[in-house]
């Protein structure tokens, strides 16, 4: 049996890879439902992080998991933090005659900036990514169904622990970063130089000061929050099979990297008016 | 009507101007398996979804234990879900819990008098589907057929009223699937649970079967005994059957 295929009528071409005024519309719209749903999603982890029954733990592991698992990752990039901008430090303060400055600036751009917005970005790769991917595929092969089938509160069990764990998990990874960094730094003081190690560190706790350490402490725990609230949200609500596990962690990573800019942002205002 | 444990009466639900469920309506009597049957995205798991709370319907009444489940809060539903199993089509194990864990999962909750008595309920549960041995496997460990037996066990371990079966042998083999309907029947004999089971695998169908429904364009068309449908004068009903 033969089949004719023909194409009747007129074939208008239309430009496929510009947007419409209605997809504009459309994404805007999408936008500001995302922004809707991540608000009730927000609102929905602070009612149930206080409600019991509380899941240790789950919350425990996580902790593992998040906290112990990503050490070594920041640990290295820590070291090479503090070696790096040490070298390329150097030759500015060499020019300027303030050399003997280098443990004192270094250790304060680490303290203050550096390590927390660094440790950030790589915990929002790692861990965001992770908790993205992870529970939109929980999503999509009908797990996150299956807890809630069973009468359990996957809520509490999945979201609540892994936003808790990254909350409290990375102002812990951010001060052993900055640890690291600084010994990292001692190595690049002396890679063309002689400064002993007690020397060393008598010069950066002598400059750095507690409106220096309290301030980048505190924000680490937004960028913890921003990052595991973000993941999760993402991966909760996945959609379109094994594509939106993709799409999930991509976007996990990516907003949560922005938070944490923005967050970073908002914290440098709100500290220079008291400091 | 003490006998029954679930009834829907015109549920409607509709994704965007999708209308997968028009106008369904069914009862399950205690102790009496139900296969709904019907096309390729005639809206059957959505069904099964609606009657445990996973997907609000738009329209209808769903009556469990004689309560209404849109009246109940989230507290009282997830009681409610206690006494119902589901058996998912992809059998939904936990990835990163071993076969214990996900059976000890639904457990949490009960209250238990020792690790014992967990330990007697999970091995109950895995006996009955022939896999005790499979206890501390992962779920990647485990082959199409296994899944499904623990995910069965999963379902059966709070010793629930009412099994909610998706698609129970799609993608199984014929020697597996007619090992896994046979389960099904198994377990309604031992346990006098009531049964959805949402199939169109016509074996599956036969085996299990005390009633069935067929659902057509999102409304039941036809409800009746096995023989009666198979041997139905209509046509499309017929079609199912051949």
């Amino acid at each position: 049996m033969s089949i004719d295929l023909k194409i009747s009528g007129e074939v208008e071409l239309v430009k496929v890879n510009e947007p419409s005024e209605n997809q504009y519309l459309k994404r805007v719209k999408d936008f500001f439902e995302d922004v809707t749903k991540l608000t009730r999603f927000t609102f929905r982890f602070f009612k149930e992080v206080v409600k019991p029954r509380y899941e240790f733990n789950e919350f425990f592991k996580q902790s593992y998991l998040i906290g112990y698992k990503s050490f070594p990752l920041v640990a290295i990039t820590g070291f090479i933090m503090g070696l790096v901008l040490t070298i390329q430090s150097r030759p500015t303060l060499v020019d300027f005659g303030a050399e003997s400055w280098l443990p004192a600036m270094v250790a304060v751009s680490i303290v203050r900036e550096i390590g927390p917005v660094i440790t950030a970005l790589i915990f929002a790769g790692k861990v965001g990514s992770g908790i993205g991917a992870e529970l939109a595929s929980m999503k999509v092969t009908e797990q996150i169904d299956a807890m809630e089938v069973s009468g359990m509160n996957p809520f509490k069990y999945i979201v609540v622990t892994r936003v808790l764990s990254a909350t409290l998990m990375l102002p812990v990874l951010v001060v052993a970063a900055d640890a690291i960094a600084l010994y990292g730094a001692y190595i690049g003081v002396n890679l063309k130089g002689d400064v002993n190690v007690h020397l060393f560190f008598l010069q950066v706790f002598e400059k750095l000061s507690f409106s220096d350490v309290f301030p980048a402490i505190i924000k680490t725990f937004f960028f913890g929050f921003a990052v595991g609230l973000i993941g999760c949200y993402k991966g909760y609500n996945s959609n379109n099979g094994t594509e939106g596990v993709g799409k999930s962690a991509n976007a996990a990573v990516v907003i949560g990297s922005l938070a944490v800019f923005i967050i970073d942002m908002i914290a440098v205002q709100i500290t220079s008016l008291f400091i | 009507m003490e006998n029954i444990v679930a009834e829907i009466s015109r549920l409607k639900k509709s994704f965007g101007r999708n209308d997968v469920l028009k106008d369904i309506n069914l009862k399950i009597e205690k102790g009496k398996n139900l296969v709904v049957c019907g096309k390729s995205g005639s809206g059957k798991s959505v069904l099964i979804k609606c009657l445990v709370g996973l997907i609000e319907p738009d329209d209808g009444k769903i009556i469990l234990f004689g309560k209404n489940i849109s009246d109940l809060n989230d507290d009282e539903l997830n009681l409610l879900r206690k006494k119902i199993g589901f058996l998912f089509q992809s059998a939904a194990l936990y990835d990163s819990m071993t076969v214990r864990e996900n059976l000890e999962f639904p457990l949490r909750d009960v209250k238990l008098k020792s690790k014992d008595e967990i330990d007697t309920l999970v091995l109950e549960a895995l006996k009955n589907v022939g896999l005790e041995n499979a206890i501390d496997k992962m779920p990647s460990e485990l082959s199409g057929g296994m899944r499904k037996r623990v995910g069965l066990a999963r379902a059966l371990i709070l010793k629930p009223e009412i099994i909610l079966y998706d698609e129970p042998t799609t993608g199984l083999d014929p020697i597996t699937s007619k090992e896994i309907s046979q389960l099904i029947l198994d377990v309604q004999k031992k346990y006098n649970t009531a049964s959805i089971i949402i199939t169109h695998d016509v074996g599956c169908a036969r085996i299990t079967a005390n009633r069935m429904i067929i659902i057509k364009d999102g409304a039941s068309v036809t409800e009746g005994t096995f023989k009666e449908l198979s041997e139905s004068k209509d046509k499309w009903v017929n079609s199912f059957f051949k």
